[in-house]
């Protein structure tokens, strides 16, 4: 089990692991369980900026598409391209190599964020 | 409260996620659906299909309500030998897709899970005298499917099954467990499917995945069969279909032969020209990965001319693929797209199936 004291978790199921201002932004093991077998990813473009709360993509399984939150607000610094071709890692390695996006100038302000207790109350972990 | 196939106790035991589908819980991937998929295609793959619905008609008069029933020519075949058919109502569309088995006193009709009960009813209410039971509790149905089947199964059966013919079966038994073993699947791969006794289920499904552990044999879900059944062109009842869709309309036009004589939805299906059915129905490679889904909108040349009945991502292709009810005036040869979400995905009409299992393996 990965450690995930540093992560912070949305109600929608992003993780987000601030750095100074820096922030990297993926989806929750349990979002990647539920989901089953990711296939695509529609990723912003770098130099996007994000809103705390703002859809800043899809994700689609062979089961479902859904949409993606920005969990703090920034500017899309960089995006994983490696998830173009290998859309599984996300599956493989959710808090890892799976992650999604890389924010500059981040900030949690305005941002509803959940711990890694409240996040586990919430998916009933 | 969804029904439990004799097996349920073995997919919870090993982990699978459980789905409910027609009306039963049943298991959407044990492992992954990708390596499920792999599997079927490079190795074999084992299913429950204990949710399929089984009703036999034996007696009198049984061939004359089986013909009165299914578009196709269910006289033609011999004990032992099996056909694809739909069966429609009296307007020609399509109550459900069946196969339908020659048995020794009579036939055996298969059907979909979701559509048992409407089905039963449809058929007690016209199958005039014949005798009509409904077996679908009684009976378990397993599948083996992949270029590795026919070895598993065949190492297991009291009499050589290699020799088993497409679309034929025969009763023997597997494990010890007597069994109606038919060459028939609904992957695109060879192998077989098992007909037996529920109660005969679980010991088979436990020594079939031992006899299969060495041949790369994995468990597979419902998330596995709907993607190889699509790469192998195979409709669904429900999504590609429904009471609404005649034959014609969803490619299925091979199943009915008007010249067998008078069926239900046989007046009606005359009526139509084959070569231009209310609808057409055809197959689309994506060139991206983005999944067209049940109900998105098919453009061709920029005006909606339909929408898509089944989408998902190709495995074995590593493009998505899709089937769809497009208007019958637009052209093989049109540029079409898909309306995924509000992004459109260009796209290609394509022959089906789109996956074809290579000669000889």
């Amino acid at each position: 089990m990965a450690d995930l004291s540093n992560y912070r978790f949305t109600a929608s199921h992003e993780w987000v692991r601030v750095e100074g201002a820096t922030a990297t932004v993926g989806i929750t093991d349990h979002a990647q369980a539920q989901l089953g077998d990711v296939i695509f990813l529609e990723l912003p473009e770098v130099g996007t900026t994000l809103k705390a709360g703002a859809k800043f993509g899809a994700i689609e399984s062979v089961k479902a598409a859904s949409d993606l939150y920005a969990p703090v607000r920034g500017t899309v610094a960089e995006v994983n391209g490696a998830l173009t071709d290998h859309p599984e890692m996300v599956n493989a390695d959710p808090y890892g190599d799976g992650w999604m996006l890389r924010l500059s100038d981040a900030s949690d302000d305005g941002a509803d964020l959940l711990d890694e207790a409240g996040y586990a109350k919430l998916v009933g972990a | 409260m969804a029904l439990r196939t004799p097996l349920y106790e073995k997919h919870v035991a090993a982990g699978a996620r459980m789905v409910e589908f027609g009306g039963f819980d049943m298991p959407l991937q044990y492992s992954t659906i990708r390596d499920e998929h792999i599997a079927v295609r490079t190795r074999c793959g084992l299913f429950d299909l204990s949710h399929m619905g089984e009703v036999r008609f034996s007696g009198d008069g049984a061939l004359e309500a089986v013909q009165h029933l299914v578009t196709n020519d269910v006289a033609r075949l011999e004990v032992g030998g099996a056909l694809y058919s739909v069966m429609c109502n009296q307007q020609g569309g399509i109550v459900d897709d069946v196969v339908v088995y020659r048995e020794p006193g009579g036939y055996m009709v298969v059907i979909n899970a979701a559509c048992r009960a409407k089905d039963v009813d449809w058929m007690r209410a016209h199958s005039g005298g014949a005798s009509l039971d409904d077996l679908s509790h009684e009976l378990a149905l397993l599948a083996v499917q992949g270029p590795r089947a026919v070895k598993v199964v065949s190492e297991m059966t009291a009499d050589d099954v290699t020799g088993v013919r497409p679309f034929h079966s025969v009763d023997t038994s597997v494990a010890g467990v007597h069994a109606a073993v038919s060459r028939t699947g609904y992957t695109g791969e060879d192998g077989f499917e098992l007909y037996v006794d529920a109660a005969d289920a679980p010991g088979l499904w436990d020594a079939l995945l031992e006899a299969g552990s060495s041949e790369g044999m994995l468990p597979c879900g419902l998330g596995a069969r709907d993607t190889l059944r699509l790469e192998a062109g195979l409709r669904l009842y429900g999504q590609d279909m429904d009471d609404d869709t005649d034959p014609y309309s969803c490619g299925l036009g091979w199943t009915v032969k008007l010249q067998k004589g008078e069926f239900i939805g046989s007046a009606a299906l005359a009526r139509i020209d084959p070569s231009i059915p209310p609808r057409r129905f055809v197959g689309i490679a994506l060139q991206g990965r983005a999944i067209a889904r049940h109900g998105q909108r098919v453009l061709a040349g920029g005006r909606d001319a339909g929408e898509v009945t089944s989408g998902t991502y190709s495995f074995t292709l590593d493009h998505s693929i899709a089937t769809a009810s497009i208007d019958s005036d637009i052209p093989t040869d049109a540029d079409i797209s898909i309306d995924i979400r509000g992004t459109t995905a260009a796209a290609e009409v394509v022959p089906l199936p789109f996956y074809r299992r290579p000669k000889g393996a």
